[in-house]
C-alpha cells in the first residue's frame, strides 16, 4: 500500500517550489535568492507547518477528520506557560532554565488539550469538525479570559530568542526543529505499526475494525499527537516575535487547510505524505514572501489563499496534475 | 433460586428503563434540553439582577435574534443536507456593502423592497456558487466554504473598498427606525421593537414550510440522512445541493441588508467571525452536524440561548471575555448530547 518515494503529488510540488522560485526571481530580483531571505523564510514556515501537520494527521485518520483547533491551540500553549511561569522563575537569573521549563510547559498544555480532542472525537464519539470547533472556541476564550484580550510582551530573553531568530550554520534553529519533527513524523507514519494502522483505518475504517485495529484508542492518539504539535508551533511563534496573543494568526486554519490539500492529503482520509506537506508548506511561503516583495495587500493575499485552495481541491478532483510533467 | 435472580433482574431493568426513558425522551427531543437551558439562564440572571425582565433588555435581545436567527435558518438548511457552510457572514458581508454602495451612488431613491429583493437574489447567486462547487469538487463543504469565504471576502476588501458607509440610502435608514410598537416605562424612556423582527417571523414560517411541507425538504432531509441511499431513490444530490447553498446564500444576503439598517451604517468588516457562534446556536438546537436532522424550533432556541450568553453576561458581572470559552463549552456540551444515538 505504501507509494514509491517519488510519486506524482511530490513531483508536482517539487516543480511548483522551483516555479515560485524562477516567478520571483523575475519579479523580485536577485534579492530575492538572498541568504537573507532564505532565512526569514525558513523561520517563518515551521510554526504553519506544523499545524498542517497536525491537519493532515487528523485526516489520514480518516472518520471525516480535521483539526481547527490548532492555531488556537498553539496561541494558548504559550500564553498560558508564560503568564504560569513568570512569577515562578525569574528570568533574569536563569534565562536558559525559564526557556526550557516554558517549553516543558507549554508542551504539557499542547499535551493536555489534544487529549481533550482526541478524548472527545475517540470516547464521546463527536464529530471532528464539531469538537474540534468547539474546542477552538473554547481554547481561545481562556487565553482572552487570562489575557484579558490583550497581547503579552515577553521581553528579550536571549535563549528563546536566539531559537526563534538566529540562525547556526546558516540555518535557523527553529526550522532545523522542525525538520527534524517532520523526519521523525514520516519515519512514524511509513515504518511503525502506528503509521500502517493509521491509514488503514483512513482507507477503510470497515475493514481495519474487523482486522482488528483499536480505533479509538488510535484516534485519541492521533488527535493527542496534533495537540503536541499545535503546542510547539506555540513555542515557536512565542520565539520568533517575543510576544503571545490570542489572535495570532486568525487566517491560519485556512492557510493549514490549504497546506494540507494542495500536498495531495486525502479528506476523506487514508493517504497523506509528510514531505509533501513540507513542500507544499515551503512554495505557500516563498508565494507569501513574494507577494511581500511586490506590496500586495493583505486582503489580496486571503483572497488569493482561497482562490488557491478551490484550484487544488479541483485539481486533485479532475487529476490536472496528468498534465504536469512528471518522471513517468 | 432462579425466581429471585430473574425478579432482580426483571426490578433492575424496570429502574434502568425508567431511567432510559427519560433519558431517551431528551435525545429524542433535544430541542427540550436547550429550552430548559434558556430557562435556567433567564431564572438565574433574572434574580441576581431584576434588570434582566425589562421591556427595553427584551427588546434589545429580539433585535439582535434578527440577524442571527436569518443565518441560523441558513445553516439549518446546509446542516440537515449532511453539508456545513462558513461562507455565510462573507457573502452578508459582500452583499450588503455592494448594494448600499450602488444605492448611494445610483439609485439613491430606491425603496426597501426592492433592496431586499436584490439583496436576496444576490446571496443566493453566490450561495448557489458555493453548492456547484460543492457537488463538482466532491470535497467535504466545510473546506469549500472556507475557500470561498476567503474569496469573497478578499474580493471585497481588496476590489471593491474598506470605507465605511456612514450615510445609508435613506429607505434603509427609515426600514431599520421603522417601529412595531412602541413601549413606554415606569421612567418615561421609550422602548422601540422595530418593524424589522418580522423579516425573521417571514423566514422562519418560510424555512418551516420548506423542510416539513415540500418534496425538497424530504429531499434535503433524505440527502443529510444518507446521501447514498438518497441518490438511489432518485434524488438528484446535485440539485439539492445547489439549492440548500443558495437558500443560505438568499438568508445571508437579507440578513446582510438588516444589519445595515439596523446599524445604520455598512461596514465591511463586520460580521466576520461570527460564523462559528451560529454553527454553535444550530448544533445547540440539536441539528446534527452528520445531517439528517434538525429543526427550526430547536434552531431559534438555540439562537435564543446564544443571544443569552452574549447579551446577558454583563448583567451579572462576568466579565465579557468569557463569552468565548463558554460558547466552545456548550458547542462541545451539546455536540455530546446529541450524539447520543436514539436506540429503539
Amino acid at each position: 500500500m505504501f507509494v514509491r518515494w517519488s510519486d506524482r503529488q511530490l513531483n508536482f510540488l517539487v516543480f511548483a517550489n522551483a516555479l515560485v522560485i524562477a516567478v520571483a526571481v523575475i519579479f523580485a530580483g536577485d534579492t530575492f535568492l538572498s541568504l537573507y531571505n532564505f532565512q526569514s523564510m525558513s523561520a517563518q514556515v515551521p510554526e504553519l507547518a506544523l499545524l498542517a501537520l497536525g491537519v493532515m494527521l487528523a485526516m489520514i485518520a480518516g472518520n471525516g477528520g480535521i483539526d481547527l483547533s490548532g492555531i488556537a491551540l498553539a496561541n494558548l500553549s504559550g500564553i498560558a506557560s508564560y503568564l504560569l511561569m513568570r512569577d515562578w522563575v525569574s528570568v533574569d537569573d536563569q534565562p536558559l532554565t525559564f526557556v526550557w521549563i516554558f517549553a516543558g510547559i507549554a508542551l504539557l498544555i499542547g499535551l493536555a488539550g489534544g487529549m481533550i480532542n482526541g478524548a472527545l472525537v475517540a470516547f464521546v464519539g463527536l464529530t471532528p469538525i464539531i469538537a474540534t470547533l468547539g474546542t477552538q472556541l473554547f481554547f481561545t476564550g481562556i487565553a482572552v479570559v487570562i489575557t484579558n484580550g490583550s497581547a503579552v510582551s515577553l521581553g528579550y530573553i536571549e535563549p528563546l530568542d536566539n531559537f526563534g531568530n538566529t540562525p547556526v550554520f546558516g540555518v535557523p534553529m527553529c526550522f532545523a526543529l522542525f525538520i527534524a519533527i517532520a523526519v521523525l513524523l514520516g519515519i512514524v507514519l511509513r515504518y511503525t505499526p502506528f503509521g500502517l494502522k493509521l491509514y488503514l483505518m483512513g482507507s477503510n475504517a470497515k475493514a481495519a475494525r474487523y482486522a482488528g485495529i483499536p480505533q479509538r484508542h488510535m484516534l485519541f492518539l492521533t488527535y493527542t499527537v496534533c495537540g503536541i504539535l499545535a503546542s510547539i508551533a506555540g513555542i515557536i511563534i512565542a520565539a520568533r516575535t517575543s510576544s503571545v496573543k490570542w489572535d495570532y494568526g486568525t487566517s491560519y486554519v485556512l492557510i493549514a487547510i490549504l497546506i494540507v490539500v494542495m500536498a495531495g492529503v486525502r479528506p476523506e482520509g487514508g493517504y497523506g505524505r509528510v514531505i509533501c506537506v513540507v513542500l507544499s508548506a515551503t512554495a505557500l511561503q516563498m508565494l507569501s514572501s513574494l507577494f511581500n516583495f511586490l506590496d500586495i495587500s493583505n486582503f489580496f493575499r486571503d483572497c488569493a489563499w482561497g482562490l488557491l485552495l478551490l484550484i487544488f481541491l479541483a485539481t486533485s478532483r479532475f487529476d490536472l496534475r496528468a498534465l504536469l510533467p512528471s518522471r513517468r | 433460586m432462579t425466581d429471585i435472580t430473574s425478579d432482580i433482574a426483571a426490578s433492575r431493568a424496570h429502574a434502568e428503563s425508567a431511567f432510559n426513558r427519560v433519558t431517551r425522551w431528551f435525545v429524542r427531543h433535544p430541542p427540550a434540553v436547550t429550552a430548559i437551558l434558556i430557562a435556567l439562564v433567564c431564572v438565574v440572571v433574572g434574580s441576581i439582577n431584576p434588570d434582566f425582565w425589562q421591556i427595553s433588555n427584551l427588546f434589545d435581545m429580539a433585535r439582535s435574534t434578527v440577524v442571527r436567527g436569518l443565518f441560523a435558518l441558513g445553516v439549518l438548511v446546509v446542516l440537515a443536507a449532511g453539508g456545513l457552510d462558513v461562507s455565510f457572514t462573507a457573502i452578508a458581508a459582500f452583499v450588503m456593502y455592494v448594494i448600499t454602495m450602488l444605492v448611494t451612488n445610483c439609485f439613491p431613491e430606491m425603496p426597501i423592497l426592492p433592496i431586499l429583493l436584490v439583496a436576496a437574489i444576490g446571496g443566493a447567486f453566490l450561495g448557489a456558487a458555493n453548492g456547484v462547487l460543492v457537488s463538482t469538487l466532491k470535497a467535504p463543504s466545510l473546506i469549500v466554504t472556507i475557500g470561498t469565504q476567503y474569496v469573497i471576502r478578499g474580493f471585497l476588501l481588496t476590489f471593491i473598498g474598506t470605507a465605511l458607509f456612514m450615510n445609508i440610502p435613506m429607505s434603509m435608514d427609515a426600514f431599520g427606525k421603522l417601529a412595531l410598537f412602541h413601549h413606554q416605562s415606569a421612567n418615561g424612556a421609550t422602548s422601540t421593537m422595530p418593524v424589522y423582527v418580522l423579516v425573521l417571523v417571514v423566514a422562519v414560517i418560510v424555512t418551516w414550510l420548506l423542510l416539513n411541507r415540500t418534496l425538497m425538504g424530504r429531499a434535503i432531509y433524505a440527502v443529510g440522512g444518507n446521501a447514498g441511499i438518497a441518490e438511489r431513490l432518485g434524488y438528484s444530490l446535485r440539485k439539492v445541493h445547489i439549492f440548500v447553498f443558495a437558500y443560505a446564500g438568499l438568508l445571508a444576503g437579507i440578513a446582510g441588508i438588516m444589519h445595515v439598517a439596523s446599524n445604520r451604517l455598512a461596514n465591511p468588516f463586520d460580521l466576520a467571525g461570527s460564523e462559528l457562534e451560529i454553527i454553535a446556536a444550530v448544533v445547540l438546537g440539536g441539528a446534527r452536524i452528520t445531517g439528517g436532522s434538525g429543526s427550526v424550533l430547536g434552531t431559534m432556541l438555540g439562537v435564543v440561548l446564544i443571544t443569552l450568553v452574549n447579551n446577558v453576561l454583563i448583567l451579572v458581572g462576568i466579565p465579557s471575555t468569557s463569552q468565548l470559552a463558554i460558547l466552545g463549552l456548550f458547542i462541545v456540551g451539546a455536540g455530546a448530547l446529541f450524539s447520543i444515538k436514539p436506540r429503539a
